[in-house]
């Protein structure tokens, strides 16, 4: 590599000139960042600005480029430069923009303002030109697994947009549950009507596609690889098993309906109690007529029995809704009364839940004369030639009852996800132990695989609540923790048709992204694009295996000599495993210990009687950093002391910063991370939550220092904490003016 | 029980939420109603104690088939008409006709509770303004005051005779009245052919028997 010249921009546009001593900053630049060149511009984002730094790279050599204006996350498409390392200093959002324009304050404000200066150029001088992952992955083959609803959207759309689909059905036709149903609920004006469940038109479109490759009675016998090189063996059932190249998975698998056999006090086992897919095979055989009994017994009233089995507080059966139950209902409802009009049916109900469009589709039930009765059953008893049903009228407030001929459970959806795998872990180990029954169970458990992955983290997606497949569901619905494996449909989240193919279509989107990034050896989301990846200083390691561990993606296996084995392609760049090394030998190129090191040294800590701490802020870059950028918009001022840098997550925070910061004087640290636990929004998953543990620890060094337990602050930030976050930033900033400064200054 | 009451309850074989809705005025929007409570919530008359049920429990009752209950409660002889539940109502359902209505039927049927004051208050004022095509108020105000006898009808003259002078000053009530003078309708007839008449009509179109 060419030798490391450096050069940095001081901006004065956006009134940077104005509140700032420009020429101080350049002085800065050059003598405490040390930068071989050095030039201010009035406007450095204009074509003008951008042609200056061109010219510099094109012509002077320079390839480590500090732009100190704006926030990194402005101006990115006018500072892109891809053949060189850049930081930027924030001069703007993060230092004129939360201070105010007065005499008092712009002493502190040039000194803020200098310390990014130095940062900047600190920074870019420990960061290298990230020259992409060499390893991968051409094909462009996109594997569905389950031909259902979900899975045949999925399939077409993404051949649609021009790529070739491997299709796998377990049965022996497409279609899924959806197949099953003699209508479905509407998903178009007037939402009146149930309408054909389409399935036969998504199947005629799927077999004249060329792009699409369907195997039935079709299972994977075993995924290896990563994305864009996947390698899956489709063992079809009585024939040969068949290897496919794959460059991303959707896993579409789909849901079962609860067994009712579960729920023996609503009737599970008697003739006339039936749940909602039993009646659609009663519907489908009445084919339009009058629906009758398994008896033959025309019906001529029916009790619908909504949240059968679900909702369940007891944790006995289904803790959640399934999301669809109550319309499917009203569309069975209307199967009896559109053949019928004089059909008594009542739709018993603790909470109707009619998502979309289908409270017009309520509203025409109860046109058509469905009865809605809120009341929670009891139970379901054979009586007569039909059944009772106990309830209690949730308005009227009375223990009741009713008869009918038939009643309709509408048990919930249980995904069709593989083994979990915590408990396949925990299994695995007894079994290794030498615990037979143990081993029994591993094979069980592994026979319920889906995607059989060969990776040492397990067959599967992990799960989330309630057994279903891992999903960010606040933020990015169809990621996984596996990259480039996409779950869409109920095998995600309970849902109906109209919200499955919907999600499908998304997570087609993501998976077709996620091939391209593969293909041209670039991170897939979050860091859409990111040609850095990590690399270890297999030396140093000392296979404490804390990398492979706590990677929230399995993107590290060992080799074997047992060394952390990256796969650079599963990665998603969120330097959990740097941050996680205690001997710190993992980096990226363009982040690193060094270069989060090198700024918090570049830092100029004034002396013990200066009056003036200073407070870092290692900031999360998806949340809290745009934060802290928002509040500068809105010109909310906070603390002049506080010298903030971005990271890529709390997980990537390396413990030595903080100790290598209060040792060398600064008063306090604070760390801003996303919400971790159940309802975590962390955009790694569990980068937030691991970086919160490992700073669990930091306590005890902190008591070894003879420092303060607040010298070291963790706050969950989310971005929309614009308001509150500058305050909070003050109210540590008063803490550190009350503990007094650090005693470890100058030394 | 009343003849009607009993062919009514033949006829619906206890279908009660089908006899509303073919029998009461607006009856046929009771099954839409989607239990929200907005329209109790809205109510100004803050349910006292003469209001067992709001309007959506009423609507609930009708549903579960509680027939008698429904027809013999003297909860939607309760409304004010201020409208507030039908402006607010999610699901457009003209509440204060309903109520109306149902309450219109349970008179018809002879169910309506005894010496009901708003029922009283209606009869009173649809014989006493249709008998001469406008109202005449001082007979009015005087059945009103003497419904419960003479004496508490002199109490309650005493205690507002200071409005009645000043309305009488200011010419706003003819003392007239109460000997069967004061303002009339020209054609008392006429008003009364057409009274008759439109009852005919809605009998015709109601299907009822004259």
């Amino acid at each position: 590599m060419a030798e490391m010249k450096t050069a940095a921009y001081i901006c004065k546009g956006c009134e940077l000139g104005v509140r700032l001593d420009a020429a101080a900053l350049v002085k800065v630049a050059t003598k405490d960042g040390k930068m071989n060149l050095v030039r201010e511009h009035d406007f450095l984002c204009s074509a003008d600005g951008v042609a200056m730094i061109r010219n510099d790279i094109d012509n002077e050599a320079v390839n480590h480029v500090a732009i100190c204006a704006c926030s990194r996350r402005a101006k990115t498409e006018a500072f892109n430069f891809p053949t060189v390392a850049i930081s930027r200093g924030n001069l703007r959002e993060g230092v004129i923009w939360i201070r105010p324009d007065t005499d008092e304050a712009r002493e502190t404000t040039q000194e803020m303002a200098e310390d990014y200066v130095r940062m900047a150029c600190a920074e870019v001088k420990a960061m290298k030109v990230p020259e992409g992952n060499p390893n991968t992955g051409t094909s462009k083959t996109l594997l569905v697994v389950g031909g259902g609803m979900s899975g045949m959207t999925a399939a077409l759309e993404s051949a649609k947009a021009g790529y070739k689909v491997v299709l796998i059905e377990k049965t022996g036709a497409l279609g899924g549950m959806a197949a099953k149903l003699w209508r479905r609920i509407p998903n178009r004006e007037p939402f009146k009507a149930p309408m054909d469940n389409g399935v036969a038109d998504l199947v005629a479109q799927i077999d004249a596609d060329a792009n699409i490759k369907v195997y039935l009675n079709a299972v994977i016998a075993k995924t290896a690889g990563a994305p864009g090189r996947f390698k899956v063996d489709v063992a079809v059932e009585s024939g040969p098993t068949v290897t496919e190249d794959i460059g991303a998975i959707i896993q579409a698998t789909g849901f079962t309906p609860y067994d009712m056999a579960k729920l023996p006090n609503l009737g599970a086992g008697q003739a006339n109690v039936v749940d909602q897919l039993g009646l659609e095979s009663l519907a489908r055989a009445a084919n339009g007529g009058p629906i009758k009994r398994a008896d033959g017994k025309e019906v001529k009233s029916v009790v619908f029995v909504q949240c059968a089995g679900q909702r369940d507080a007891t944790k006995e059966h289904l803790e959640y809704c399934s999301g669809h139950c109550c319309a499917t209902s009203v569309k069975q409802a209307m199967y009896f009364k559109d053949a019928n009009p004089d059909v008594d049916t009542v739709v018993l109900y603790t909470d109707l839940r009619m998502p979309g469009n289908n409270e017009d589709f309520y509203r025409a039930a109860q046109n058509k004369g469905v009865i809605f009765s809120k009341g929670a059953v009891a139970n379901v008893s054979a009586s007569g030639n039909g059944c009772t049903v106990k309830f209690k009228d949730l308005i009227l407030n009375e223990e009741t009852s009713t008869d009918a001929d038939l009643v309709v459970l509408a048990t919930g959806m249980v995904p069709t996800t593989g083994p979990d795998l915590d408990q396949l872990n925990e299994t695995n180990r007894l079994a290794e132990g030498g615990d037979a029954t143990a081993k029994e169970q591993v094979v069980q458990m592994m026979s319920k695989s889906v995607l059989n992955l060969d990776y040492r983290q397990g067959p599967d997606v992990p799960q989330f609540k309630h057994g279903f497949n891992d999903s960010h569901f606040i933020c990015f619905p169809y990621e996984t923790r596996r990259t480039a494996i996409y779950a869409a449909g109920p095998v995600r989240r309970p849902m109906d048709i109209a919200q499955a193919q919907e999600d499908a279509t998304g997570a087609a989107m993501k998976a077709i992204q996620a091939m391209e990034n593969a293909g041209l050896g670039r991170a897939a989301h979050p860091r859409s694009g990111d040609l850095s990846f990590p690399t270890a200083r297999l030396e140093g390691c000392t296979q404490c295996k804390r990398c492979t561990v706590e990677c929230p993606f399995g993107a590290i296996d060992e080799d074997e000599k047992r060394f952390p084995l990256f796969n650079e392609s599963r990665c998603r760049r969120c330097g959990t495993c740097m941050g996680a090394c205690p001997v710190r030998v993992i980096s990226f190129e363009n982040y690193s210990v060094n270069t989060v090191g090198a700024q918090i040294k570049a830092v100029d800590i004034p002396d013990e009687f200066s009056e003036k701490p200073r407070v870092l802020i290692l900031a999360c870059e998806n949340d809290a950093y745009p934060a802290l950028d928002m509040a500068g918009m809105n010109r909310n001022a906070y603390d002049p002391f506080v010298r903030v840098i971005p990271v890529r997550c709390l997980g990537s925070v390396n413990t030595i910063w903080i100790t290598d910061a209060l040792n060398s004087g600064y008063d306090g640290v604070m760390l801003m991370g996303c919400k971790h636990g159940e309802q975590y929004q962390c955009h790694f998953v569990k980068g937030s939550e691991l970086g919160r543990y490992r700073m669990s620890k930091i306590y005890d060094t902190l008591k070894g220092m003879n420092l303060e337990e607040d010298r070291l602050m963790d706050l969950e930030v989310a971005i929309t904490d614009i308001e509150t976050l500058p305050k909070k930033i003050n109210d540590y900033a008063a803490r550190i003016v009350e503990m007094g400064m650090s005693p470890f200054k100058g030394l | 029980m009343s003849d009607m009451n009993q062919q009514m309850t033949t006829r619906y074989k206890n279908n009660f939420l089908k006899e509303i809705e073919q029998q009461a005025e607006m009856g046929d929007w009771v099954k839409m109603c989607m239990q929200c409570g907005v329209c109790s919530g809205s109510c100004p008359t803050n349910f006292h104690p003469g209001w067992a049920h709001p309007p959506q429990e009423i609507f609930m009752m009708i549903r579960a088939g509680k027939r008698d209950e429904v027809l013999d409660s003297q909860s939607m002889w309760m409304c004010t008409s201020c409208y507030n539940c039908y402006v607010r109502c999610p699901r457009k359902l003209p509440i204060t006709h309903i109520m109306h209505g149902i309450a219109e039927y349970a008179y018809r049927l002879g169910r309506a509770p005894k010496g009901q004051p708003t029922l009283h208050l209606s009869k009173t004022f649809w014989n006493n303004c249709t008998k001469s095509g406008r109202t005449n108020e001082v007979q009015l105000t005087q059945t009103l005051y003497f419904k419960d006898g003479i004496v508490s009808g002199i109490k309650k003259a005493l205690v507002m005779q200071d409005v009645a002078i000043g309305l009488v000053k200011a010419g706003r009530l003819n003392i007239m009245e109460a000997l069967g003078g004061g303002h009339k309708c020209k054609g008392a007839k006429g008003i009364h052919a057409m009274l008759a008449k439109a009852r005919e009509l809605e009998n015709q179109r109601k299907g009822r028997a004259a």
